[in-house]
């Protein structure tokens, strides 16, 4: 986690380099967040645009806030005592900190998928599936069985678990356990899918099939990806947000910002000074 | 030049030889002999008492002695060890039946719900409680349990019955307070701590990936719980609860001094009942005929009998039961 004060830094307020897209229509905007832990700030300040159907990067060195960040649009904060959150999180127009706004409601149209695979060892591969559908109250086989096959089949796990649905889950390679976990977050239909360094833990081959699958999910879902790996940045995503001490540097669309950055820290961190 | 000196310097130094060459064999055959000793203590144990009871055992027959209903050290040294055995069997697990829920809420409160503050001072006291000797549940038992649930409990429902339901009597027993279910209450009170301190460990293990992976998917609190923590927590609940239920087949004195010795066949919810360690502790100084004191001693051997069937039934559903976030 970045530390540091307000007092320390004295960089506040807009400092960073936004090119807006105005062509993309907008699903999620970003309103001076600023996620605090106690007297802390993790990140500070950030406007952010998350454009529909699109693939969006977080970059940054270690403790920048990008992860801090992801966490602020789905109200993960929320269980991390001693978090707050200011700012707008919009979500479609809708601020999901607004008092009257449930976060169970929010983390169900905003699914996540975290660094290590945690599928849940006591269920099945088709229990792991249903179990977000099962939590708004889904019962019926046949429901169930389609919803398992679609997200199985969005996730590309469905080939290779089509046959043994009921076993355990622990019993599939660390690859597929994410995979499967990407299949359990689809299967609630969710408008965004919020991704925390989702290959970190993986091998190259097993990257690659998750990074091939992000071209074909963001059809139906709009994808946040934190990653500490630029060229998969580069290769997965339309717009890229790079993040530093706590701040948002710059953000826009993917290939200007690799080639040609506007901010002199991204240039640094891009061309491999730092980071 | 300086440095390969070094190195042979390194290399010649000289090693204390003996520790070199038989450390790791004495340390072994050390580790080896106190692991053995361990098998050795517990086949031992379970031989002697079975070569103690076999007086009685023998001439009542295994099965004779065990289903025997009969218990007669003063007339007739007939033998039979069934109401002991039922009654050890019923208080044991009747006390799981109603401490595990209270067990388990103490601890969903204290590792999910309570502020940190109360969930000290409930820890504090779940612990104290499983320190407390025996004997003070006893003493507890006898002189604020007993009474406070005969005034409370017994006779009204006493009364109720036989003006209304006749037939109910003879299965409810004498009310005098001293009896199978103020047994069971006592008891079930002692053993609340090792199911509580157990399955908090095992919630509170629960890894925070797991919680978040139910949280980010839509669910409530509650449905974490169910969904996530408790399945994964089965593991350690169960043990807690096993551990409960092993300390209950063997607690003597507090059940001694509340379930009112009876030596026959519990059949009554208030009257007197016995349990095996009652009977072994009450008893046994008592004896004078050879036979009364091998039966004493076969009681024993048959209470290790069951507690070696309960710990191995146990552990094998542990692993069953057993969570691992390893592939396998």
């Amino acid at each position: 986690m970045s530390e540091f004060t307000p007092a320390a830094n004295p960089q506040t307020g807009h400092t960073e380099i936004i090119t807006p897209d105005p062509n993309a229509k907008t699903r999620i905007e970003a309103r001076r967040v600023t996620v605090w832990y106690g007297q802390k700030a993790g990140v500070r300040d950030v406007d952010m645009p998350i454009y529909a159907n699109k693939v969006t990067a977080l970059i940054g060195p270690s403790g920048c806030g990008k992860t801090t960040f992801l966490r602020a649009l789905n109200r993960m904060h929320d269980l991390t005592p001693h978090a707050r959150v200011t700012g707008e999180v919009l979500l479609d127009g809708v601020n999901v900190y607004d008092p009257g706004v449930d976060p169970v409601e929010v983390r169900r149209k905003i699914g996540m998928v975290f660094q290590k695979p945690n599928p849940f060892p006591t269920l099945s591969i088709y229990g792991n599936v249903v179990a977000g559908l099962r939590l708004v109250g889904i019962r019926k086989k046949s429901l169930l069985d389609e919803a398992v096959e679609r997200a199985l089949t969005q996730a590309a796990l469905w080939d290779e678990v089509k046959d043994r649905l009921h076993a355990p889950s622990m019993s599939l390679s660390g690859g597929q356990q994410q995979r499967l976990c990407i299949a359990r977050a689809l299967a609630v239909e969710p408008e965004v899918l919020l991704m925390d360094e989702p290959t970190s833990a993986l091998d190259p081959i097993s990257t690659q099939s998750i990074e091939d699958l992000l071209t074909e999910l963001k059809k139906h879902v709009t994808i946040v990806i934190v990653t500490h790996n630029m060229q998969q940045a580069g290769r997965v995503s339309d717009y890229t947000g790079f993040f530093l001490n706590g701040d948002l540097v710059e953000f826009g669309p993917t290939n200007p910002l690799f080639t040609t950055p506007k901010d002199k820290r991204t240039e640094a961190y891009i061309t491999g000074r730092f980071g | 030049m300086q440095q390969a000196s070094t190195q042979s310097a390194l290399i010649k130094r000289k090693t204390s030889a003996i520790y070199r060459v038989l450390g790791d064999r004495i340390f072994l055959a050390v580790v080896l002999l106190l692991a053995l000793s361990l098998i050795a203590l517990t086949l031992g144990l379970g031989y002697f008492l079975y070569l103690g009871g076999s007086q009685t055992i023998n001439k009542e027959g295994f099965f004779g002695f065990l289903t025997g209903t009969t218990w007669d050290p003063a007339l007739r040294l007939e033998f039979g060890i069934w109401p002991y055995v039922v009654g050890t069997l019923i208080t044991s697990l009747a006390a799981l039946v109603l401490s595990v829920p209270v067990a388990l809420a103490a601890a969903i409160f204290t590792a999910e719900y309570a502020p940190r503050w109360l969930a000290g001072i409930i820890n504090y006291l779940v612990d104290l409680m499983a320190a407390v000797p025996s004997v003070v549940y006893g003493i507890w038992g006898i002189f604020v349990l007993a009474p406070f649930l005969r005034e409370a409990f017994y006779l009204p429902v006493f009364l109720w019955a036989s003006e209304n339901a006749p037939w109910l009597v003879r299965y409810l027993g004498n009310p005098a307070g001293y009896g199978l279910f103020t047994g069971i209450v006592v008891l079930s009170s002692m053993i609340i701590p090792f199911t509580a301190a157990l399955s908090r460990d095992a919630i509170s293990l629960v890894p925070v990936a797991q919680r978040e992976g139910a949280y980010a998917l839509g669910a409530t609190r509650w449905e974490v719980m169910q969904m996530v923590i408790l399945p994964y927590a089965r593991g350690g609940i169960f043990a807690g609860a096993m551990l409960a239920l092993g300390r209950a087949l063997g607690e003597t004195m507090a059940i001694a001094m509340v379930i009112g010795n009876g030596n026959i066949l519990p059949y009554t919810l208030f009257g007197p009942a016995s349990t095996m360690p009652a009977v072994i502790a009450l008893e046994l100084k008592e004896a004078v005929e050879d036979l009364h004191y091998s039966a004493i001693i076969g009681v024993g051997f048959f209470l290790f009998l069951i507690a070696f069937i309960v710990n191995a039934t146990a552990s094998y559903l542990l692993n069953k039961l057993k969570v691992s976030e390893q592939r396998f």
